[in-house]
């Protein structure tokens, strides 16, 4: 059995890596099989996280990340956690890979999911036009028309990054207020690809073996149109992935993990949460991170206080 | 052991006039999630030599190919049998998942 096992391989769960590595919980850390990283690894340029005055790439922040984490003494498996038991002394994490890892306290790290659209043909043409990363498959998009949906700062990123590759990008907003930061949207406005068609809301999308037009309406006046292009990029946010924590930890009217004032204590003693699964709010890589220093410091804190007839057990 | 790779001048040999059945992964350098299924495909390969035949297509270096057969999003994983697309799966997958989605070629 072990000390703390931490699920989550972003900003939080790497930084709750290292802090409990630090001070010797010898921490096992659930990465993921295929998404290890965390949202950063669909990121191309990081500029707001502190000490990387030249900004830095997404997937090489967190291969840092990981490497200081491992430097410590934190053991990384790329594994799917499938099924979790927190309701015991013993947390009993169950894998994949069908095998099943034991500890005494638990660092929930997820993040959070993109969000869909939830509109008509919007899976039928997933991966056939209708994406929801543009550094993954903006290259596809080589001379074509191409949209993006959202009104935040991944919305404009998307928008500015995908001018690399498309002649025309239109971005696409409800309201004609945008959620994005200044200096993202003022980047998307001087950018001459770029257009906005803002007050406006895709209702539904159509086309053959890829998508091809988009229906959109108007939400002023209701007025509808019919817009042709080539992909969709959907950046309209995202929402905390709980389904493995429902009925087990509360959970908030917002969806995310319910915690004790400004600690990371979920509901279930020995069990933390770190980074977007709690946070509705910030989202950021850099709090991502000082959330999991928090969750790391009261894990460490709850373990000190266990009886010593638990923590014996050797690791 | 990864995965052959192939290119413009050896997809007819190597996929459509192959015997059986063949995975190609339609992958790049750039991409996250190519590279961590990369290695869980091989396994596949692996575990699996007799019945499915993987295979790589880098889609920098083979834009054609990935025009031809309408790759919008990568990782792209199609399965071609007497040189036609049979199963198209989109996306990074953990293996039982991807294992499921090739059941009926893997069994």
């Amino acid at each position: 059995m072990r000390q703390l096992i931490i699920i989550g391989s972003g900003p939080a769960g790497y930084t709750a890596g290292i802090y409990a590595a630090r001070a010797n919980l010898a921490p096992l850390l659930i990465a993921s099989s295929v998404t290890n990283g965390g949202e950063l690894m669909n990121t191309t340029d990081v500029e707001n996280y502190p000490g990387f005055p030249e900004g830095i790439q997404g997937p090489d922040l967190m291969a840092l990340m990981q490497q200081q984490a491992e430097r410590f003494g934190t053991e990384v498996l790329l594994d799917d956690v499938t099924d979790l038991d927190l309701s015991g002394d013993v947390k009993k994490v169950t894998l994949g890979s069908g095998r099943t890892e034991e500890a005494l306290a638990v660092i929930f790290a997820t993040g959070s999911a993109y969000r869909k659209l939830g509109v008509a043909g919007e899976d039928t043409f997933s991966g056939y036009g209708v994406s929801w990363c543009a550094t993954c498959d903006g290259f596809f998009f080589r001379e074509k028309v191409v949209a993006v949906v959202g009104g935040g700062d991944s919305a404009m990123e998307e928008a500015t990054f995908l001018t690399k590759f498309a002649d025309r990008v239109i971005l696409i907003h409800r309201s004609e207020n945008l959620r994005a930061s200044e200096i993202m949207q003022e980047r998307a406005r001087q950018n001459p690809k770029i257009e906005f068609r803002l007050n406006t809301v895709v209702d539904s999308m159509s086309g053959g073996d890829k998508l091809t037009t988009l229906h959109l309406r108007s939400t002023t006046d209701g007025s509808t149109s019919d817009l042709e292009v080539d992909g969709l990029f959907v950046a309209i946010g995202s929402d905390p992935r709980t389904h493995l924590v429902h009925g087990k930890l509360d959970i908030n009217a917002d969806g995310t993990v319910w915690v004790d004032g400004r600690s990371s204590r979920t509901s279930v003693p020995g069990v933390f949460a770190a980074g977007d699964v709690l946070d509705p709010t910030y989202r950021q890589a850099v709090t991502a991170a000082g959330s999991g220093t928090v969750a790391a410091l009261d894990a460490e804190h709850y373990l000190a206080a266990l009886p010593k007839t638990l923590t014996a057990v050797p690791a | 052991m990864s995965a052959t790779d192939v290119t413009e001048a050896t997809f007819n040999a190597e996929v459509l006039e192959a015997e059986g059945t063949v995975l190609v992964d339609f992958w790049a350098e750039w991409c996250g999630p190519c590279r961590a299924v990369s290695p869980i495909l091989d396994q596949i390969g692996e575990e699996h030599s007799d019945k499915i035949r993987v295979v790589k297509l880098n889609v920098d270096d083979n834009p054609e190919l990935a025009m031809k057969y309408q790759i919008t999003s990568i990782p792209a994983m199609k399965v071609y049998r007497g040189g036609e697309v049979v199963k198209t799966i989109i996306g990074a997958k953990p293996k039982p998942a991807l294992e499921a989605d090739l059941a009926e070629f893997l069994a």
